[in-house]
């Protein structure tokens, strides 16, 4: 399972990798190996103010449909069009391919998140 | 309850199976490596290997077996020669679906009935309820394993492990004794991908023999193939599913079973229900559909027209073989005309829709 370092994480298998107020989000590798073929993504809607936890976009493979998590309160300033005919490249390379970045509103949030380290435990409690 | 494992569920471990629990039992959704659409495509393009063994079987005996069978089904029976494989819905005298079975005559007195996993014990208790003087009924889902080879080349893989001539087992048809690697097994050219193919019945003893021969005979040609791509597969062939396309509230004719429906033919149990469905005219009927907007369409999305619900989705997929989404909805008969525009509620929100005819996969089944 790769968990790179330089993001952070949620229990919902989003990562966000900040850039100053920006945060760019993507699905981790954990959650594209357990959806499978991925094969459809509805991208969040533009200029939303989104909160943290609320469903903010939907990743369907060929068997499930998943629900993308914002892993911060803020405002959707941009989205990668480039997944609605390319979806698998969220099973290829799921760090490459962020999915919409946010305008962070409350940066102390971001504490809550799990380090690449705290991650890779949560995962592994997850193995059955 | 404790979940039921097959046979070769050691190897569905070996080869990475991502197991799952489907219907109580424990079974690969996919493998390792491959993935629901590679698995698909597989398939489609070569062979793939699939552990149906969950499948049940009744086994109808005696001397009034013909009339029996006839009873329970509203395909003809009479027409079947000896090695012969029919498929027929079953159906409750409202007409509506206990299941969909094959059927394999032995000789008149001998039939051999397969029937869906979950539905074993309901079926076996209903065939017993009704059983007529002459004929016994025994559960002899525990007495074989199964599995199906299925793909372009399944029998020139086949081939290769038996000394009966394969293609003697014409489509529809079953030889009970065809030894598979030194081992006896039950072999008909049927299945449930439109592709050609074998189902395969073998003592659960031996069906790990089976499964690695094969295999191993394939090699590069074959795959295991797990139930995610059993129901694409399925799905794109537009054969039913037990649960989706047919239920115990939707009758054949409704799903477009009407061909396995024999009216004229025979009596037997739902006849008077169809046959009054029939003249009266179906209100509702199984329409294929594309998506025009975007969005996936899935089991049990509600359809609407102009606002109104007119009825629902039995099964959705992004196909694989053609790469979008196509469906397969139950709905009011007066919006069923192809090139009639349909709204799929996905998220609270009517994503447009085209009903369309013929879009579904042309089953590449060896007919003659």
């Amino acid at each position: 399972m790769n968990i790179p370092e330089g993001l952070l994480y949620t229990d919902e298998h989003e990562w966000i990798r900040v850039e100053g107020n920006t945060g760019y989000i993507g699905i981790t590798d954990y959650a594209q190996h357990h959806l499978g073929d991925i094969v459809f993504v509805e991208l969040p809607e533009l200029d939303a103010s989104v909160a943290k936890g609320e469903p903010v976009g939907v990743i369907e493979s060929v068997k499930a449909v998943a629900n993308l998590y914002s892993p911060a309160d803020g405002t959707i300033i941009s989205v990668n069009e480039e997944l609605e005919d390319s979806p698998e490249l969220l099973n290829l390379e799921p760090y490459e391919n962020w999915i919409a970045t946010i305008e962070i509103s409350d940066p102390g949030q971001l504490q809550e998140l799990m380090s690449p380290a705290a991650y890779s435990e949560f995962c592994s409690g997850l193995e059955d | 309850m404790s979940l039921q494992s097959t046979p070769l569920y050691p190897l569905h471990l070996k080869y990475k199976g991502k197991i799952i629990d489907f219907g109580g039992w424990e079974l690969p959704v996919q493998y390792e490596g491959m993935g629901i659409i590679k698995e698909h495509l597989m398939v489609r393009e070569k062979a793939g290997l699939f552990d149906v063994s969950h499948m049940g079987e009744v086994l109808i005996t005696g001397e009034n077996s013909q009339n029996f069978v006839q009873k329970l089904v509203c395909n003809d029976v009479s027409a079947m020669q000896d090695y012969h494989v029919l498929y027929s819905p079953m159906c409750y005298p409202h007409g509506g679906v206990i299941d969909d079975l094959l059927i394999y005559r032995y000789d008149p007195a001998k039939y051999l009935l397969v029937v869906n996993a979950a539905n074993v014990d309901k079926d076996y208790a209903w065939i017993v309820e009704n059983l007529i003087p002459g004929v016994k009924a025994e559960n002899v889902s525990s007495q074989y394993a199964q599995l199906a080879l299925q793909g372009p080349l399944a029998e020139i893989i086949l081939q290769t492990l038996t000394d009966t001539d394969l293609s003697q087992i014409k489509f529809f048809h079953f030889n009970p004794a065809v030894k598979v690697a030194g081992v006896e097994c039950i072999v008909s050219r049927t299945g449930y991908t439109g592709e050609d193919g074998f189902e395969i019945y073998v003592d659960p003893e031996q069906a790990a023999t089976v499964w690695e021969a094969i295999l191993k005979a394939g090699g590069e040609r074959v795959s295991p193939i797990g139930l995610g791509a059993r129901d694409s597969l399925r799905f794109e062939a537009k054969l039913p599913l037990y649960g989706q396309e047919i239920d115990k509230d939707i009758t054949p004719l409704e799903a477009g079973l009407g061909y396995f429906v024999k009216l004229d033919a025979s009596d037997f149990i739902g006849r008077d229900a169809l046959l009054q469905q029939k003249e009266k005219g179906l209100k509702r009927k199984l329409v294929e559909f594309e998506m025009v907007g975007k969005g996936i369409p899935r089991s049990h999305y509600e359809v609407q027209k102009d606002g109104i619900a007119i009825g629902h989705v039995t099964s959705g997929l992004h196909s694989p073989t053609f790469k979008k989404p196509i469906g397969l909805a139950l709905i009011d008969s007066k919006f069923s005309a192809p090139g009639t525009e349909i709204d799929i509620i996905i998220r609270e929100k009517p994503i447009r829709a085209v009903v369309g005819q013929g879009i579904f996969y042309r089953k590449r089944t060896k007919s003659k």
